[in-house]
């Protein structure tokens, strides 16, 4: 057993259950992390990684509670001790930067009272060596320590300062744990990379074990020195990065990795099919096996205990020795190729402001049919902003919108119904762009009926028709989207636009709020859609590496205009701005964080 | 097309909502005790107040003896001779039904009101909500007092009145209900097919904001009941000789020494309507939270 000071987190055989029916969110969870190293624990949405997470602090969500096992930190074991006990310990021992940092700052505290507060409340420090300390700290986050810095309040400053405001708060009682909670999702690619950076150096500096938890796979490549892989409550497979990379040995993980876009393009995303088993659903033997394609009859009957294969990396699975092969993927066939088609879209001389502030400037760009052009910038660049343009939603602009030639009026209100058909708009959040209170049937009968009036009869199997687009069966017609997982919601969202037969459809981060592999099987659905129906895509993302998948034609914005525009290949191999430049460097990609090692 | 075809269950992100807001949200309230007394007390009282009339032993305007005698009949007679139990039989139903169409016309309207000024914004919400503040300004009992010495006390009018009264204070609440829901993407959605507004605020809107109605409608009828009892004691509502609980009270009070239950009664009946009233609807709101939480 390796001494508590050497190695300040020690999970063993974890066990937390739901307190009212006993199904288990996590169990055999062990994990060691030794001062200084960070160990990124990866999973997708419900496999329990933030639960592992707040167990470091000793905090279960309300509901749950530790069955079994033990969390030490520093030796002590967190469920003997008393809450006001934890509540010393957290912030002073264990520290933690949370995902969103514009709610972890107190909006109504100045920088200074609460980077001192923390001070006060977990260090014994003199006044003067707090002082003194808070300013190392912001100096160690690269932010400045000068008294107009301090007097402002957290909204006075961008999110990346948030961030790293937090981070500084989190670092300066100098714990011994820290865990960071997705603290980069949200942020710009550049900001993005400055704040892994900083983290990383900061563990290393102050000896800090950290655990970072993330369903970014890319962004665990560049930072963590150990990587942990969850699904459905258990830790499938642990090994060092590059191991892991290199050489993953359980299927999941396989196949993980490859629904991860690439930003080199050297191939392209494959989804999981099926989904992960929630707590009470979860089957008797391998939690894999139903999605799995190296499944055997001995997968069925228990769970497999963790082999090591090599020193350091421990892999669940029964077949591990036979996955050196890696995922047999049907290779997706090779984008459509453009025919020289009629433009659809043509954007001319575009202005668009919010209230007084001008938000877009002398846009220029075109769609053609059958092509799909991707528009990538980051938060604050405009692109929504342009695509709500198009779709009439943002009537606050001059220049000229045209479709197949003719010009659109600014309010989609005042567009022609044929030309509202001929647009539609699929959005970012699955969760909201659906009538909560309609069931799919009802919103997708809507849509018919706007556009395509008909008998009863007629919509419904018109309905069913265009949920079998999708993928989607006949059961989820009379489910209300609560009922369904976001990528489910989504799959509907595109129903909806389908439905309408439209020439364009007007995609604005469809990907960005689901999980990696629903993201490629999303992807793959409108890669296979634009072959099947010849659609043309207006593709909005952040993500770079995405667009490798999907585009014929990227077109990059960067404060409201376009610095460059080009084929694919053109302006991922030879970027001419220097703004696509940066974003191409600054992205987080696996194969960039290997070769770096 | 690839092999990921999917039959839905349950939701691994948010847990499965009920399918209707409006009766998840019933359902949960029934689970606390204060809702089920509440349910209790209301049912009984509304019930003394439809059916009463089919018990009474005598009609409420017949004279059964001497003024404020307590040997004649279960409890006495009023001030004028008539049976109380028999009156106060009677009385129910006018402040009940009052005070049912004050609050459906009322809410009705500021609903309406609310939907509107949330989602059209800008200019035209702050005038809706600027006349609204306006109304706000007259407590509710004085805009019935002045509308009643202008025009006479009509039923009709009361009951518009009142309704008029209530529909700012729904109207406030149900906008700030409504501007939740109208950020929303499905919202804009409707917007980029071309609903028509009115589709949008009824359709879209307002099955997304059916707790905090409920919640509104019992508090709002919880206040008619004691207004209307109020505006009846002050002689505006039903003239007598009809049986009024709120008449009863102003008949009597002056011989509340003598003969108590003629006014006890009537008192305790507008009380126990409204506690019952207020215990459910205090039941529904913490209802709501816990369902809108999920």
């Amino acid at each position: 057993m390796a001494a508590p000071g050497r190695t300040p987190v020690q999970i063993r055989e974890l066990r937390i259950e739901l307190s009212r029916t006993r199904e288990d969110i996590v169990d055999e969870i062990s994990l060691e992390i030794r001062a200084g190293e960070v160990l990124g624990l990866v999973g997708e949405s419900g496999s329990g990684k933030t639960t592992v997470g707040m167990a470091l602090l000793g905090y279960c969500r309300p509901g749950g509670r530790v069955a079994a096992g033990a969390v030490l930190v520093d030796g002590r074991d967190l469920s003997e001790l008393a809450d006001q006990v934890l509540r010393s310990l957290r912030g002073g021992l264990v520290s933690y930067i949370p995902q969103d940092p514009g709610t972890a700052l107190n909006p109504a505290l100045r920088i200074r009272k609460q980077l001192l507060e923390t001070l006060e409340t977990h260090t014994k420090l003199s006044e003067a060596e707090r002082v003194q300390r808070m300013r190392e700290s912001l100096g160690e986050v690269a932010l400045p320590s000068d008294d107009e810095f301090l007097t402002r309040y957290p909204h006075q400053l961008s999110g990346g300062q948030q961030q790293r405001v937090a981070i500084a708060m989190a670092f300066a009682c100098r714990p011994k744990v820290i865990i960071c909670d997705e603290p980069t999702t949200g942020l710009d690619v550049t900001t993005q990379a400055r704040v892994l950076q900083t983290v990383k150096e900061l563990c290393r500096l102050h000896s800090v074990a950290a655990l970072y938890v993330s369903h970014d796979l890319a962004v665990v490549a560049e930072l963590a020195d150990r990587v942990a892989v969850m699904y459905a409550g258990r830790i499938v497979e642990s090994g060092t990065r590059d191991q892991l990379f290199t050489t993953p040995r359980h299927p999941y993980t396989q196949r993980l990795l490859r629904a991860v876009p690439d930003l080199a393009g050297k191939r392209t995303v494959l989804g999981i099919p099926g989904r992960a088993p929630l707590p009470g659903n979860r089957p008797g033997g391998c939690f894999f096996e139903p999605r799995c394609q190296l499944a055997v009859d001995a997968c069925r009957q228990s769970f497999p205990a963790a082999t090591m294969l090599e020193p350091g990396h421990q892999v669940r699975c029964y077949r591990a020795a036979d996955t050196a092969a890696g995922v047999t993927a049907d290779e997706a066939a090779a984008l459509p190729g453009i025919t020289a088609g009629d433009s659809v879209l043509e954007i001319s001389g575009l202005k668009a402001r919010h209230g007084t502030r001008e938000t877009l400037f002398d846009i220029e760009l075109a769609v053609s049919r059958h092509e799909c052009v991707a528009l990538v910038g980051e938060s604050g660049s405009g692109k929504t902003t342009l695509a709500r343009c198009v779709a009439g939603l943002h009537r606050d602009y001059t220049g000229e919108i045209r479709l197949a030639g003719a010009v659109l009026a600014n309010s989609a209100r005042r567009r022609s119904s044929e030309h509202r058909r001929q647009i539609q708009y699929v959005f970012q959040n699955p969760y909201a762009s659906l009538n909560p209170r309609r069931t799919v049937g009802q919103t997708i009968a809507r849509q018919l009926q706007l556009f395509f009036p008909g008998s009863r009869r007629e919509v419904g199997s018109r309905v069913s028709q265009c949920l079998e687009r999708v993928a989607l069966s006949e059961t989820a017609i009379n489910r209300f989207p609560d009922q369904l997982s976001g990528g489910e919601r989504q799959r509907v969202a595109i129903a909806r636009a389908l439905a309408a037969e439209p020439a364009l459809l007007v995609c604005d981060e469809v990907t960005s709020a689901l999980d990696v592999s629903v993201q490629a099987a999303i992807i793959d659905l409108l890669r296979d859609l634009r072959a099947e129906i010849g659609l043309s895509i207006l593709f909005i993302t952040h993500n770079l590496a995405l667009i490798r998948n999907i585009a014929d034609r990227v077109c990059v914005m960067t404060e409201g205009r376009i610095v460059e525009t080009g084929t694919v290949t053109e302006v991922f191999e030879d970027p001419q701005a220097q703004y696509t430049k940066q974003l191409l460097a600054n992205t987080p990609s696996i194969e960039a964080a290997l070769g770096h090692a | 097309m690839t092999d990921t075809a999917l039959t839905p269950s349950a939701a691994p992100m948010a847990p499965v909502l009920r399918q209707r807001q409006w009766l998840a949200t019933l359902r949960t309230a029934l689970g606390f005790t204060r809702t089920r007394v509440g349910l209790l007390i209301f049912v009984v009282m509304v019930l003394i107040a439809l059916l009463g009339p089919l018990f009474a032993p005598h009609s409420p305007t017949e004279f059964v003896g001497a003024p404020n005698s307590s040997s004649t009949g279960l409890f006495g007679t009023d001030t004028l001779g008539r049976d109380v139990f028999s009156r106060f039989l009677y009385g129910g139903r006018s402040v009940l039904g009052l005070a049912a169409a004050a609050t459906a016309f009322g809410v009705a309207l500021g609903v309406a009101i609310g939907l509107a000024a949330a989602y059209a914004g800008g200019v035209a919400d702050e005038v809706l909500m600027r006349i609204a503040d306006v109304f706000l300004a007259f407590p509710q009992i004085v805009l019935a007092l002045l509308v009643v010495t202008a025009f006479g006390p009509k039923l009709w009018l009361i009951i518009l009145t009142v309704a008029i009264s209530h529909s700012p204070r729904v109207a406030r609440v149900m906008r700030g209900a409504a501007l939740q829901v109208v950020e929303r993407d499905f919202v804009r959605a409707a917007e980029a097919v071309g609903e028509k507004r009115s589709r949008i605020l009824f359709a879209e809107l307002l099955p997304n904001v059916t707790s905090p109605l409920l919640v509104e409608t019992g508090l709002r009828l919880t206040y008619s009941i004691g207004l209307m009892a109020g505006i009846s004691f002050l002689g505006l509502g039903l003239q007598p000789p009809h049986a009024d609980w709120g008449l009863m009270i102003n008949e009597n009070r002056l011989d509340v020494t003598v003969q108590p239950w003629a006014v006890l009664l009537p008192v305790l009946a507008i009380a126990l309507l409204t506690v019952g009233t207020n215990l459910v609807t205090d039941g529904v709101a913490r209802a709501s939270i816990g369902v809108d939480r999920s």
